[in-house]
Formats: structure tokens, sequence, C-alpha cells
């Protein structure tokens, strides 16, 4: 059973002198009722566009997104309203996704206003059980946000996004901003409800470590395009992609020497320019003559492994 | 490094404050020449303050330097006047920041920016600062550095940037590098290849690097001694293998401990409770008392000694 589950989903945006630039690229998923699915890439990949495309906050230029049975693409305003209600996003900057004139009452309870859920006293009920949950004090509400911390203000965030019970929450880099010790207690309450609401989450992140200690599965991006999906485990400890690879072993670990690490040469190259062929050929330390015409296909890998469960974009994998 | 040489830095028992709080109580450090110092810390635990201070970096007023020396080479640097301290900055000691967007200036070409590093303090001719340009901008590794000379920092990526910001610190063949979060905006796999750029061209000149920094696989894997930073003191100082291996203080231990590279997925994190506590708030005692899991009835009321020869602990109660 899927709760979400998208279709050849492209972003494109006009670029320099009638160029397109793709900043999503046919990609392909679905997330299971109460399964948390990590999206990993670094600056540029597409993770935050795809993330904001889901909610339709950026409009996308192609693809289907079936969302609990309808397809959001082909609905208009008026019927994508409520929809949303069961669709909810937490942003990186906790401190820009609060309006500093408002109570944190009135920002956690804004969902319920606009949605016209209950009386005002079911309202500011439902806004005090909401601070229980996300561990504020209850006199958190009459306060403003900047009497509080960066991570008291996610939490905030994270209060607002759970006031509708929604059944999907897009996390957007929703720890990056936080310090060490907070980012733990953060994590922390977000896998908790995770479970206590069965949520989905599509949690969005650049820190591998991060996403492996929340996801279910991980999907890793790269110039737009996924280039590896799978279990979360399987992802991390046997990951198939050239990239995957360099990834995963340029995270730098306390008591994990770097001598074997892969370092890849150069940098990101231009999405409004991206490579012929796979677009990771330009960096990939098994480049193949194939891999600068032809793009490869995310399928099973064939060759060695039958029974892996990953999906990967690589020619070095004879499709199944 | 051992610590019988003659150190290169040594900051003595440095306080400073802001109106009448004292946000560095305390900081003493030492450097060797050809050393790379790790300090890390969260925010606002002073390590940025303490790296500024080096070079009189920081605002004054309305910050001021209540006590302490900085002796480099066996001057300090606190009793040296504006002019002196301008032909020690850039020259002897150099700096490079987290921003390689903000700290080059949009409308010079990259050619020239580091030229007047050059100009600044070398008697030699634009054609000949040119020429030193070019050999540093091969020595970063930046592709084709004669036209990058005629580049603009908005033309180059962030990583390419940080790569310029290094070119420009490096200039006057500085002897103390101080590098403040200089990977924290750049992709990880980016990342890999400036700290190793770092890395490498100190074990060529020799110089020294003070690596500020709030990320503990960093440190762990370039730094020959760490010390730890928590409300304005040194609280652990220790050669890098030893303190990853045997973190002495509560604090370092827990911050070791809580990061989900150190867990199994989905494990609740052992998290830090609490918040870091901001100048002018910080508690009676050892200032991470009240978030202690390991606190002893003396934690509450007397402030511990930085003590204990080669691996140097701030903790009543350290870990066994």
């Amino acid at each position: 059973m899927t709760l979400l589950d998208v279709r050849n989903l492209s972003k494109t945006y006009p670029g320099a002198g009638g160029s397109t630039v793709k900043a999503v690229s046919d990609v392909s998923f679905s997330i299971g009722p109460g399964e948390v699915l990590g999206v990993v890439g670094e600056s540029g990949c597409g993770k935050s566009t795809l993330g904001r495309s889901l909610l339709r906050l950026i409009e996308p230029s192609a693809g289907e997104i079936h969302f609990d049975g309808r397809d959001l693409m082909e609905l208009d305003r008026g019927q994508l309203k409520p929809v949303r209600k069961d669709l909810q996003i937490i942003f990186q900057d906790p401190f820009g996704a609060l309006n500093p004139r408002h109570t944190v009452g009135g920002i956690i309870g804004e969902p319920l206003k606009v949605h016209r859920v209950g009386t005002r006293a079911e309202r500011a009920a439902r806004v005090a059980e909401l601070l229980d949950l996300v561990g504020l004090p209850a006199d958190a509400a009459k306060r403003y946000p900047h009497e509080f911390s960066g991570g008291q203000r996610q939490r905030i965030a994270i209060a607002r996004a759970l006031a509708l019970n929604p059944k999907l929450l897009v996390a957007d880099e929703a720890v990056s901003a936080l310090d060490v010790s907070i980012q733990s207690q953060i994590i922390n309450l977000i896998a908790d409800l995770q479970k206590r609401l069965s949520l989905s989450i599509v949690f969005i992140s650049h820190d591998l470590s991060v996403i492996r200690h929340v996801s279910d599965r991980i999907a890793v991006m790269y110039l737009g395009r996924i280039v590896e999906i799978g279990p979360s485990e399987e992802l991390m400890t046997n990951p198939k992609h050239p990239y995957t690879q360099a990834l995963l072993s340029a995270i730098p670990r306390p008591n994990v020497p770097r001598t074997g690490r892969i370092v890849l040469k150069g940098e990101l190259p231009d999405p409004a320019n991206p490579p012929a062929g796979c677009a990771f050929h330009t960096r990939c330390p098994h480049v193949m003559d194939v891999c600068h015409s032809d793009r490869p296909k995310l399928a099973r890998p064939q060759e060695g492994e039958p029974d892996s469960p990953l999906e990967v974009a690589c020619h070095l994998y004879k499709a199944a | 490094m051992t610590a019988t040489a003659e150190p290169l830095l040594s900051i003595e028992d440095l306080e400073i404050g802001v109106s009448g709080r004292a946000i560095i109580e305390g900081v003493s450090l030492s450097i060797a020449p050809g050393e790379m110092l790790g300090l890390v810390g969260e925010s606002g635990c002073g390590k940025s303050v303490t790296a500024l201070s080096i070079m009189r970096l920081i605002a004054e007023p309305p910050m001021r330097i209540s006590k302490g020396a900085i002796r480099f080479e066996g001057t300090d640097l606190l009793t040296l006047s504006e002019r002196a301290l301008e032909a020690i900055r850039g020259d002897d000691i150099a700096m490079i920041f987290q921003e390689p967007m903000t700290s080059l200036n949009p409308v010079f070409t990259i050619g020239d920016q580091i030229a007047e590093a050059v100009l600044l303090h070398r008697d030699v001719t634009k054609t000949e600062a040119n020429d030193r340009a070019i050999e540093l901008l091969t020595r970063v590794g930046i592709p084709s550095p004669r036209a990058a000379l005629g580049r603009y920092p908005h033309q180059l990526s962030g990583g390419q940037r940080q790569r310029v910001m290094i070119a420009i610190a490096l200039a006057c063949d500085p002897k103390l590098l101080v590098a403040d979060e200089p990977t924290t905006a750049l992709d990880v796999t980016v990342q890999a290849q400036i700290l190793d750029l770092i890395d490498d061209l100190r074990r060529e000149t020799g110089m020294a690097v003070l690596l500020i920094t709030h990320d503990l696989g960093v440190v762990s894997q370039y730094c020959d001694r760490v010390a730890v930073m928590y409300g304005g003191r040194v609280v652990e100082e220790a050669p890098a293998s030893e303190l990853f291996a045997h973190p002495h203080h509560r604090y370092t231990e827990a911050l070791l401990r809580t990061i989900p590279a150190s867990n199994p997925p989905g494990v609740e994190l052992p998290a830090i409770g609490g918040t870091v506590p901001p100048p002018g708030k910080r508690p009676d005692g050892c200032t991470f008392n009240p978030r202690c899991h390991a606190r002893i009835e003396k934690c509450t009321t007397a402030m511990p000694a930085l003590d204990g020869g080669r691996h140097l602990t701030r903790c009543w109660n350290p870990a066994p």
C-alpha cells in the first residue's frame, strides 16, 4: 500500500540565454504509510525543489503526484486546500519560518484557523496539547518567537506542522542549522512523533549520518535525478553507485581514519548545462565510454547480486 | 608536535567581556610551529571570538579584552599598535572564514585580490605580484590559473572561492593560518578536497593551523591536538587520537555519544538536555553542570581547574 506515489516528476526553470535548468528530472518513488524516506544529496541536486514540489509549493513542470489515491497535479487551488491538511512541511531555518509578530500560540493555531477547525476554546486546547507533544511548556503559547532558542523554535515549527494531524510531513534540512547537542534532541523528537503518530516523512538532508539514523529507505540525488534508492541499511552498508560510495566515504567521523577514502575530483557541474550521458561521469572514478553518451536508467542491478533490493542508475551494473 | 617545542602562538589567560558580561573566561592555548590545533564547540562557546581576538579583529567596543596575553613568537599582540598589527595581519598570520562568498570583494578580479595581499606586505612590482598570484592559484588547485586571474568571485563555485581565499591567505607564506569554519558552507565531497589541501599545504610549508569547527569528525581526522570549548572556557585539551578514544570531560563524552554517526540507526540518541547558557546567564560552578549526567555536589559550587599534563580536563567528576 502506498500513501504517496510520485511518477516522472520534473521541474525546469528558465535559465540564462533561453536555456532551461532542470532542477528535478524524471523522479519517481513511492512512500507507504508510516514510512520514512530519506532524500540525500549536495547543494543543487534538486532535493529541496523536490520536497516543495510534492506540496505544489513549487509548481512541477511535469509528472504525477498520487497522494492518498488522488493525483495532486489534477487539482485546482480550491480542491488542493483540504488535501494540504494532510501534507505539511518544516524548513531548515527556524528563525525565518516563524512570524516574529505573532505569539507562539497564534503561530501553532494558525493552520487550525485557516482550515476552520474547532471553536476558539478547542483550538486553544489543541495548541496546549501540541506544545506538550513537542516538549515545550504551556506558557510558551503567550510568548514570541524571539524569546526562544533555535532548537525550541524548531519545536514550534514542528508543532505547527502537526496541528492538523497530517499524514505526510516533508522535513527539509530540519536539523541542519542546529548545534550538535540540540540536533540530537530534535532528531529524537521527530523519530518519536513519527512512531507515535504513524507519520510518513520525506526527510531531506545533506547529512548521510542523520539520514541513516531516521530513514527506512534512502534516495540519493545527483543533479536533479535519483541515482540510487533502496532500504536504508543496504544502501549504507553496500552502496552500489560510485557517487553514493564517495558520499559515504567523505563523511568525517570521529575515530575513523581518513585513509582509504574516496575523494572526488571537481565539483557539481552547472545544472543549466549538465554533462551528456551519466551526469556523474565528469567526477566518477569508474567512468567508461558508454557513460559519456548514454544515461543509465534507475533499475535493479542484475550482474553479481541479483537479489539486491537497491535500484541504481549506473552502467557498471547491467539492469535486470 | 611535542609540548616542549617553543610555541609559535600562546594565548594566556585571555578574558573578553561585552558590556560587563564575560564571554571568554580565562582561555589559554598554544600552538607549535607546523601543528594543526582544532578548536571545537557549539555556537556561543567563544571559539570564533577567541580566534578573531588573535588578530584583534573583534569589535572593540563593545567587546573588551580585559585580561591576558596573546604571544606570537614572543611578542604580546595585545600591546601592539594598530599599525604594527596591520603589518602582521595577512603576513605572518593569515585567516580564512566560513563565507567564501562575502569574504571576497565582488567588484575586483581574483587576480587583483591576491596581488593586493602581496603588494601590501612585499616590496614587489605589479608584474611580480601577478606572477605570485598565478603561482598561488596553481598551488591551491585552480585550473588554468592564468585565465582565472581575470575572473570575478561570482564566476566561481563555492569550493573554488574557498581555494582563492586560501591562495590570498598563503600570499605571504604565513607562519600561522587561522581557519574559522572553512568548510562549513561547502558540500561534503568538496569539504574533503579543501581540508586535504589545507593539510597538504601545512605539511609543505610548515605553517601552523588553528582550525575552528563544530564538526568533531573533521577535527578527529585532521588535527594533531584538540581543545574543546564550552561556555567561554576550554574544558578539555589533548592530542586528537587520545581525546577521541578517551574523552575525560563529561561534555566531550556526551557530545561524542550524541552524534548520529556514533549510534546504530533508529535508536534514541543519547541527547544532552537543555541548551548552552548564554553569557551573563552562566551558572555557578562548572558551566556544564545543569546539563551533566554525572554531576556531583561540588560541580554546582566551584569551577574546576584545567588540569592533567598532556590531557587537560576541567571536570570534577571526569569519565573513567
